[in-house]
């Protein structure tokens, strides 16, 4: 007896929060309700990543979308003046329309057509897959059976599925990792620079 | 049993309760439907916990605020004025419902929704004693921060929806604040979380065989410092100001969306405190763990409230442009003097496994509660000529764009 129907209760429901949430933010015209809602499909994303058994990734999604970005939206449109009168219609909307109705199109043909399970090749590149797998903490059951036939030993796949998304960062990413740090870090002191002004 | 069987590793299978009531139920119901009714039953008594709880700390607080005050507090229905709250709540409830003109209605009602449910979900991961928690996340620390970033959302929300300028100050301030004080408490966290080695709160309060308030004073002060200012308590009350802004956010707040606005807040208290206790006072051990994990969890937290109540009985309220200079200059530079020290401590003193033995915890102990005395009183003494220079200018720019600038690093 599983939950499986219930997973499955669950996928809809989010299906729908997220899906309506979407076309809500896109249609309102009042932006800060565009901008709650947006903070709705965050959420409902999150859901999706925990149905995923990707909590980590959940929570994450939730802490900073949610909580970071969403908000930074929202001062955003409390700093906007004539906010109240909403959304003026644009005259770039049929362009808008159809470059974002390309880009969907593209990422639909290139998550249906890409063979997920399959590996370029046995050994070390099944051995990244499962730690990128195991980053955002989703089981590849089928990678797993192909490293062992691969014919690397236990150890070293402990090796790589305990640490998950840790080991990457500090481990074989840790360049890239520090690197995005320093932008970070980079661009708070720009903005708190822009933000101070030339009086002071 | 008509064939019904939990999996034991799922999240709800662990949870000896949920698979109690879903074992029972299945002996005459489907399964599906014994699966939904011990999901509810679960959930129910979760929410009358932390309801019946935030009723007894409005009580309480308001008790324990009589006597620090020199007088008596709410003492007339009920022994020791115990059943106020109820009397509270049908006040509230039959009051009228009033939804000011030219609000945003479903926003102004979504709310106080809202702010109970994120309450809620996050008293989830919350152990009330041994092996009793609703799920144990192995991200627990993560998720309750992740949950309570709604907050933020929320109050803003109110202010805005409540097209009133009283409402939109208070939701300002209240959210510069929480977007400030996110970034001491969770390092301080993050100190909590390197020696404990793990996220989860059940593996938390196992850690603890030296409580960490104890281990790391500091991270313990910037925690309390911080939730307190998370809460909008006095003396970090700018948000809801009754001197300067009516109520802040909740100003056009009436009947019972009040009610469950002022259930988020009390239980908001409630939970950071057995927040405090889980993470600080080693949540449930103590003599007789398995039986009495319970009573100690409840001792704790009780010990949580009243600090909150004392530090709001004892202190003024703080300006706003105070409140940011002592979370940027006072409460960061502890914080990263603590994870700075803990990190070193844990560096050298773990074994080769990567734990942490009882005797290197009391020799953290030993190094850190002078450190922490040596942080505090240096970083105060800095501060007071800080606040001294700064008296004598005028006001410092605006805080809410102080807090807009602190989103891009959080």
């Amino acid at each position: 007896m599983g939950a499986e129907w219930f997973k499955d209760v669950v996928f809809w429901a989010l299906s729908v929060v997220a899906i309506a949430g979407a076309v809500g933010v896109v249609m309102s015209r009042d932006l800060f309700r565009a901008a709650l809602l947006l903070a709705t499909v965050f959420v409902a994303v999150g859901g999706f990543y925990v149905l995923m058994n990707a909590e980590f990734l959940a929570v994450v999604q939730i802490l900073i979308y949610v909580g970071a970005i969403a908000v930074l939206f929202i001062f955003g449109v409390m700093l906007t003046r004539d906010v109240r009168q909403g959304n003026a219609p644009n005259r770039l909307q049929i362009p808008a329309g159809i470059i974002s109705g390309l880009l969907l199109a593209a990422m639909i043909f290139t998550a249906v057509t890409t063979d997920w399970t399959t590996l370029a090749g046995a050994g070390l590149e099944a051995k990244s897959q499962i730690a990128q797998t195991q980053a955002v903490g989703i089981v590849d059951i089928e990678a797993a059976g192909r490293l062992a036939e691969s014919g690397l030993s236990e150890q070293e796949v402990e090796s790589v599925a305990g640490g998950g998304l840790a080991d990457l960062l500090v481990g074989e990413f840790v360049l890239p990792f520090e690197a995005v740090s320093l932008l970070l870090l980079a661009a708070a002191i720009g903005g708190l620079a822009l933000a101070r002004g030339r009086g002071r | 049993m008509n064939g019904c069987h939990l999996d034991p590793q799922g999240a709800l299978g662990g949870n000896p309760l949920f698979a109690l009531i879903f074992n029972v139920a299945a002996y005459v119901l489907p399964c599906w439907l014994a699966f939904v009714i011990a999901g509810l039953v679960i959930m129910l008594i979760l929410i009358n916990a932390v309801l019946l709880g935030a009723a007894i700390v409005s009580w309480g607080e308001r008790r324990l605020l009589g006597r620090f005050q020199n007088r008596v507090g709410p003492n007339r229905w009920g022994p020791f004025g115990a059943l106020q709250p109820i009397a509270d709540l049908a006040k509230l409830i039959t009051k009228e419902d009033i939804i000011p003109y030219g609000a945003d209605r479903l926003a102004f009602t979504a709310v106080p929704v809202i702010m109970v449910a994120s309450l809620l979900v996050a008293t989830a991961v919350i152990p009330f004693a041994k092996d009793v928690a609703l799920v144990d996340l192995n991200v627990g620390v993560l998720f309750i921060l992740a949950v309570s970033s709604l907050t933020s959302i929320a109050i803003f929300t109110a202010g805005w929806a409540s097209n009133n300028r009283y409402a939109l100050f208070g939701a300002g301030r209240a959210v510069a604040v929480l977007i400030s004080y996110e970034v001491p408490v969770v390092l301080s966290l993050l100190g909590v979380v390197i020696v404990a080695g793990s996220m989860s709160l059940g593996d938390i309060v196992v850690a603890q065989a030296v409580p960490f308030f104890l281990v790391q004073p500091l991270a313990f002060f910037v925690f309390l410092a911080g939730m307190s200012a998370e809460l909008n308590r006095t003396p970090f009350d700018v948000a809801e100001a009754e001197s300067e802004i009516i109520a802040g956010y909740h100003t056009e707040y009436s009947g019972i969306k009040f009610a469950l606005i002022q259930a988020a807040e009390f239980g908001g208290a409630l939970f950071v405190s057995g927040l405090i206790a889980t993470l600080f006072l080693a949540g449930w051990a103590g003599p007789v763990a398995d039986w009495l994990g319970w009573l100690w969890f409840l001792i704790k937290t009780f010990i949580g409230i009243f600090l909150f109540v004392w530090i709001r009985s004892t202190f003024p309220r703080l300006r706003l442009d105070q409140i940011m200079t002592v979370c940027w200059k006072f409460l960061m530079p502890l914080s990263f003097i603590n994870l700075a020290v803990v990190t070193l401590e844990v560096y050298f003193l773990r074994d080769a496994s990567g734990a942490l033995s009882t005797a290197d915890l009391w020799i953290m102990t030993a190094i850190n509660i002078p450190v922490a005395v040596v942080s505090i009183a240096f970083f105060g003494w800095i501060i007071r000529q800080k606040v001294r220079d700064s008296s004598r200018t005028t006001a410092a720019a605006s805080p809410v764009v102080r807090g807009v600038s602190t989103i891009e690093v959080g």
